[in-house]
């Protein structure tokens, strides 16, 4: 078999033809042509909805394209399933890991690849094999220990390990950064390249143009279904790729005018202090900041260091559970026994960590969700009834402000794309003239386009008086926009800076504990 | 009479290790199964009636996991194939149980409270009792080191991942249901024709779901379960034993209030451990592929 896929050098290691594939009237993928060059790292890139995963998706047998053909070193390929695409040799490490927490490494391995005898699993062969697997590649992993108890880096490690042990050829990551420290993702690229000079073809699907430059050969870009473009990684710059992703010229990082902040607070905490359930460690530990009117602080940390559970003391001080110990104030008031509503007539604007679940009603028009946590205010409503009117003439002004397209108000919020339902519920909160303005993964899996737009707004507010507190994973995004830097980890706050004193690599050592 | 006791506990135990062991297979493969007393039910009468049919327990009990299997794939149909909510559909079999059992007995036998009397040599001594305990060890062993029960944990556990490692989920999850359907069909049969002598209506009176509480008590590990059984075994053989019995010389207590206690036990088990018990994570959630 191994010799036989050898056909020459000027063979692909995968090829995709006029592929195309629609979902329900909704065109994914439309003569998509993409040609990955064997022993090579392939960047593909573009926005969210932009068809990439789908195209990935469809070569690794997850989906049956509409129409097209799929060429594995040079020879065609129909796919009933993911196992045919296995069987060429093919292996995916998805964005949420396909892994059981509380199963062992071993056996997240080995499973549906077992080698039996008698019946039963052999997994001390097994073990041997993984173990001159990880010797060869340089990848350690616990192989005892249940997954769970590993850190996220090592997880994706396994997850990388499975292809290995299947021997897979050509590796397939969907985002394999958007969980890790700067660190663990040097770490990874380091891996990857290893894995290419030992003969291994990857593809990276990823929206971070940074890494697209520094660790790819050669990428394609996707937008709206279809490629815009395939370059050599050598011969293209972050500002073209941005602009074939996009399909129109958008500015990459926006200056930022250094703060100028007032005297007064807008938000304090003190010694905050949360215990997880039962007994077991602190969420938050001890942890006191305070962010003046006019200027940004950021949060910085890798996701799963008590960034949720500050948010949520924050926003809901009243019913966080298993709270502790330590006041929280808004603009000089102890609002620690208040409730949302309460909090939120201050001035409190919140751009929620999770849009979809905490900041939407999916099902319902863009009308009603642009009205959610306003019903009450003399604007919308009187006497109890709403004032549907001047909803419809506000929204209206706001959905055009905000360029949220389409721009139909009676759509649902469910029908936009990420960054439209972003910019939906940065138009609402704004309508507060926000004085604490709280924004928690501001432009996770927001375009390029709507990126821009954002941020703009978020330092806007601050100029214009609002004490900004940013919580987000993105190194780049806190770099950006933030005033005053700090980094959480493991629930504490473990260090403080202002952004031009530190250094991005700085950030990553703390942000990793380091 | 301590000796009497274990006896006895041993021996009321032995349904509910084998329908919490059936409920182990197909909640480890995320189907949650509180459908388990329906099937009891219906494997009770089909042991009755197929003792009552061969005049051999063996093929008898064969009959009571073949009426389990038969409630499992009806079980199956809603719960895995058509996606329906495992907990609506399985309380419609649990009902269904309740209603066909009466109904066919009458049929059969023109009576709709029990069959007729099992004579005494066509009926189990102690067979149940130690095939239980031989299967506890088996499924550990299954759970444990065969590629199946591998599968099964991860249908349960990451339905996505077995099925990104190439296996059918709902093919697995089929297979944990019918187990347990043949499981809870054999804990029917040695209520039916090793504990007493006839099948009789409703005659698992909640087991199913003991059985089930049992499992979560046990984490949904084998061992664990079936020693949780046991404690319910002990709880429902001091309910016998009490029965009659006078306290303080006065009249006998209540036997309907005796009859609470094994109840009572696992409410307070409920309570007290639910919480430290942790379910397979995708327990309860239909599997589409994409």
């Amino acid at each position: 078999m191994d010799s036989s896929q050898i056909v020459d050098d000027t063979t692909a290691a995968v090829e995709l033809r006029a592929l195309s594939k629609q979902f329900g009237g909704v065109r994914a993928n439309a003569d998509v042509n993409l040609r990955v060059e064997r022993g090579t790292i392939h960047g593909v890139i573009g926005e969210n909805g932009a068809g990439k995963s789908t195209a990935m998706k469809i070569l690794y047998g997850i989906y049956r394209p509409d129409a097209g053909e799929i060429f594995v070193g040079g020879k065609k390929c129909v796919w009933a399933s993911p196992s045919d695409a296995i069987a060429m040799g093919i292996g995916m490490v998805h964005q949420h890991f396909m892994l059981a927490g509380p199963y062992s490494a071993l056996d997240n391995i080995l499973l549906g690849a077992e080698p039996v005898r008698w019946g039963f699993i052999e997994r001390k062969k097994a073990r041997e094999r993984l173990e001159s697997l990880a010797r060869q590649y340089g990848l350690p992993v616990e192989w005892d220990r249940p997954v769970e108890q590993l850190p996220v880096g090592i997880q994706q490690r396994i997850e990388i390990l499975k292809l290995l042990y299947r021997h897979s050829n050509i590796l397939i990551l969907d985002e394999p950064t958007s969980v890790l420290t700067p660190q663990e993702t040097s770490d990874l690229f380091a891996n990857l390249k290893k894995l290419r000079d030992e003969g291994k073809t990857i593809v990276i699907i990823t929206h971070k143009l940074k890494e697209v430059m520094s660790f790819t050969d050669r990428v394609t870009v996707f937008r709206a279904g279809k490629v815009t473009g395939e370059v050599e990684t050598s011969r293209t710059n972050p500002q073209e790729l941005a602009n074939l992703m996009v399909g129109r010229k958008v500015v990459l990082s926006i200056d930022v005018p250094p703060a100028r902040p007032r005297p007064e607070t807008a938000i304090e905490v003190q010694g905050l202090s949360l215990a997880g359930p039962s007994g077991s460690r602190h969420k938050l530990s001890d942890v006191s900041f305070s962010v003046k009117r006019g200027e940004i602080v950021g949060v910085a940390g890798v996701e799963g260091n008590g960034q949720s559970e500050l948010l949520q003391a924050l926003l809901h001080p009243r019913e966080s559970r298993c709270r502790t110990a330590g006041p929280v104030r808004y603009l000089a008031n102890d609002v620690t026994v208040w409730d949302a509503a309460k909090i939120r007539d201050l001035g409190v604007a919140v751009i929620p960590e999770d849009r979809q679940s905490e900041g939407l009603l999916l099902e319902r028009p863009v009308s009603e969700n642009f009205l959610l946590g306003l019903q009450r205010s003399d604007a919308f409503s009187r006497a109890g009834f709403l004032r549907l009117r001047n909803l419809e003439k506000t929204a209206t002004l706001a959905v055009e402000e905000y360029d949220v397209r389409p721009r139909g108000l009676m759509n649902t919020a469910g029908q936009l794309s990420g960054g439209n339902q972003q910019k939906l519920i940065v138009a609402r909160e704004f309508q507060r003239q926000p004085q604490v303005l709280i924004a928690a993964q501001p432009t996770r899996g927001v375009d390029v386009g709507a990126i821009e737009f954002i941020h703009n707004r978020i330092v806007r507010a601050r100029d214009e008086g609002a004490g900004v507190l940013l919580v987000s994973s993105e190194l780049d995004e806190i770099l950006t926009l933030a005033d005053r830097i700090l980094v959480l980890y493991e629930g504490r706050v473990v260090a403080e800076f202002q952004r031009a004193d530190v250094s991005e690599r700085e950030l990553g050592l703390k942000m990793g504990g380091g | 009479m301590l000796a009497q006791l274990l006896a006895s506990t041993l021996r009321v135990s032995t349904p509910l290790i084998f329908a919490a062991l059936g409920g182990m297979f197909s909640e480890r493969a995320g189907v949650v199964n509180i459908a388990l007393e329906g099937m009891m039910l219906l494997g009770a009468f089909g042991a009755a009636v197929g003792t009552l049919v061969t005049h051999s327990p063996w093929l008898g009990s064969a009959c009571g996991m073949g009426a389990g299997i038969l409630l499992a794939a009806l079980y199956g149909l809603f719960a895995i194939r058509l996606r329906a909510n495992q907990i609506v559909a399985g309380t419609a079999i649990n009902m269904l149980a309740l209603g066909l059992t009466p109904f066919l007995c009458k049929i059969l036998y023109d009576v709709t409270g029990s069959t007729p009397p099992i004579p005494i040599d066509q009926r189990f001594r102690t067979a149940p009792l130690y095939l239980s305990w031989v299967l506890v060890l088996v499924c550990w062993v299954w759970m444990k080191r065969t590629p199946s029960g591998l599968w099964i944990s991860f249908a349960g556990e990451h339905p996505e991942a077995l099925n990104a490692a190439g296996i059918r989920v709902n093919r697995v999850r089929w297979l944990a249901v019918l187990i347990s359907g043949a499981l809870a069909g054999m804990g029917g049969a040695s209520l039916s024709i090793f504990l007493s002598s006839s099948f009789s209506r409703n005659m698992t009176a909640g087991r199913g779901f003991m059985a089930l509480a049992a499992l979560i008590f046990g984490k949904w590990k084998p061992v664990p379960t079936a020693i949780a059984c046991l404690l319910f075994g002990f709880a429902e053989a001091v309910q016998i034993r009490l029965q009659g019995v006078s306290l303080l010389g006065s009249k006998p207590i209540p036997v309907q209030f005796i009859q609470i206690l094994p109840y009572l036990v696992t409410i307070l088990v409920l309570a007290g451990f639910v919480g430290h018990s942790r379910a397979p994570k995708a327990a309860g959630t239909p599997f589409q592929r994409e």
